[in-house]
C-alpha cells in the first residue's frame, strides 16, 4: 500500500513541472482571450480538473490507498459537488430571459 | 485519557481499521471532504454570480494576473517540499523532514504576504464586500470575492501555523508570539490586517493548549496528515486562480 519511498522523488518533480506547464497554459489562455467566457470558463474548469487529479492522486498519495478508499471518497464529494450544478440553470435564466 | 486500548476477555479479534489506514489519516480525510463542500459553495456562488450578470467587473489587468500566477507558483511549490518532508520524515531523517517543512511555510508565507498586497490595492482602489468602483448594478462582487479568497487565506495561514507546530513543536509558540506582536505593531490601524493579524493571537493560544496538554514527539503519519491539509490548501486554489482571476481579466 505505501510504496512512496520505494518509487523516488523524480514522480513528484515530474507531477510538480506538469503543474506548473498547466497553470501557464491557462495564463496563456486568459491573455489571449482566444475563447468567449462561457468556452474559457469550460477549458479551465477542465485544466483545473485535470491539476486537482494529479495533485489528490500523487501528492496526497490516493493512488496507493486501496480501491474502497479512493471510490468511496472521491464519489461522496464529486456527487454532493454535482448537486450544486443545479444553481447554474438559474443563472443562466437570468442572463438569457432576465430577472422576472 | 489513557493510551492503552482496554482489551476485553474473550474479544481476540479487533473489528480492522476502516480503508485499512490509520485513524488520524481518516479523520483529515473525512474533515478534507466537508470542507470541499464549503469552498465547493462559495465557488459556485461566485460563478453564479459571474454567470449571471453581464456587467461582472473585470479589475484584474495585467499586474494582478502576473501577482496570482507567483501565487500559484508558490502554493505549488510549496506542495512540493511537503511531500519532500514527507518522505524525510518516512525513512526517519528529521532534520530534513525539518528543513522541508519550514520551506512550505516559507513559501506559504510568502503566498499570504503576495495575497495580502493583491488585497490591499483592491481597498485602495475603492473595492468593499459591499460595492466596488467599475460596477455599481453588481454590488456583490466584493462580497464574494472577499469571503471566498478570505476564506483560502484563512486556510493557508492556518496551514502554515500547523506546520510550524508540527515541525517545531513548543519552540514555535515564541515565534508565533513575535509574528503577531510586529505584525500588530507594523500593520497601521486603517488597515485590514491591523485587525486580521489577531488571527495569530488566537492561533497562539489554541496550539499552546495544544501542545502544553498533550505534548508528543510528532511522527511521519502526523506529517503526512498534515501534508494532507497543506495539499488540499493547494487544490482549491487550483479552482479559486481560474474562476476568480482568469475569468475576470482585463488585458
Amino acid at each position: 500500500m505505501h510504496t512512496i519511498q520505494e518509487e523516488g522523488k523524480a514522480q513528484y518533480f515530474w507531477v510538480w513541472g506538469g503543474l506548473l506547464l498547466l497553470t501557464a497554459i491557462e495564463v496563456v489562455l486568459a491573455y489571449e482571450q482566444v475563447f468567449p467566457p462561457i468556452h474559457m470558463l469550460e477549458i479551465l474548469m477542465i485544466l483545473s480538473v485535470i491539476k486537482s487529479a494529479l495533485i489528490i492522486g500523487w501528492f496526497m498519495h490516493l493512488k496507493h490507498e486501496i480501491v474502497a478508499m479512493k471510490w468511496t471518497m472521491m464519489i461522496s464529494v464529486i456527487i454532493c459537488l454535482c448537486l450544486m450544478c443545479v444553481f447554474f440553470a438559474d443563472a443562466f435564466r437570468i442572463t438569457h430571459l432576465g430577472v422576472r | 485519557m489513557s493510551e492503552v486500548a482496554i482489551h476485553h476477555p474473550g474479544s481476540e479479534a479487533f473489528e480492522p481499521s476502516l480503508f485499512g489506514t490509520y485513524s488520524k489519516k481518516i479523520g483529515m480525510w473525512l474533515f478534507l471532504l466537508s470542507d470541499t463542500l464549503t469552498f465547493g459553495a462559495l465557488l459556485f456562488a461566485y460563478s453564479y454570480g459571474r454567470i449571471s450578470n453581464p456587467d461582472w467587473p473585470t479589475p484584474f489587468h495585467k499586474e494582478s494576473i502576473a501577482n496570482a500566477t507567483l501565487m500559484t507558483g508558490c502554493l505549488l511549490s510549496s506542495s512540493l517540499t511537503m511531500v519532500l518532508a514527507v518522505l524525510a520524515a518516512k525513512r526517519r531523517d528529521r532534520s530534513w523532514t525539518r528543513n522541508w517543512l519550514l520551506v512550505t511555510m516559507l513559501f506559504g508565507t510568502a503566498f499570504i504576504l503576495l495575497h495580502g498586497m493583491e488585497w490591499s490595492k483592491l481597498i485602495e482602489e475603492g473595492m468593499t464586500p459591499f460595492k466596488n468602483p467599475w460596477a455599481a448594478s453588481v454590488p456583490q462582487f466584493g462580497g464574494t470575492f472577499y469571503t471566498l479568497t478570505g476564506m483560502h487565506m484563512l486556510h493557508v495561514t492556518i496551514g502554515v501555523i500547523y506546520l510550524g507546530v508540527v515541525a517545531l513543536r513548543k519552540k514555535f509558540l515564541p515565534i508565533l508570539f513575535l509574528l503577531w506582536l510586529l505584525g500588530w505593531l507594523a500593520i497601521p490601524a486603517s488597515s485590514v490586517f491591523h485587525v486580521g493579524i489577531h488571527v495569530l493571537l488566537l492561533a497562539l493560544i489554541v496550539a499552546a493548549i495544544v501542545l502544553f496538554l498533550k505534548p508528543k514527539d510528532y511522527d511521519a503519519h502526523d506529517v503526512e496528515v498534515s501534508g494532507l491539509y497543506w495539499h488540499f490548501v493547494d487544490l482549491v486554489w487550483m479552482f479559486i486562480f481560474p474562476l476568480v482571476y482568469l475569468m475576470s481579466t482585463r488585458i
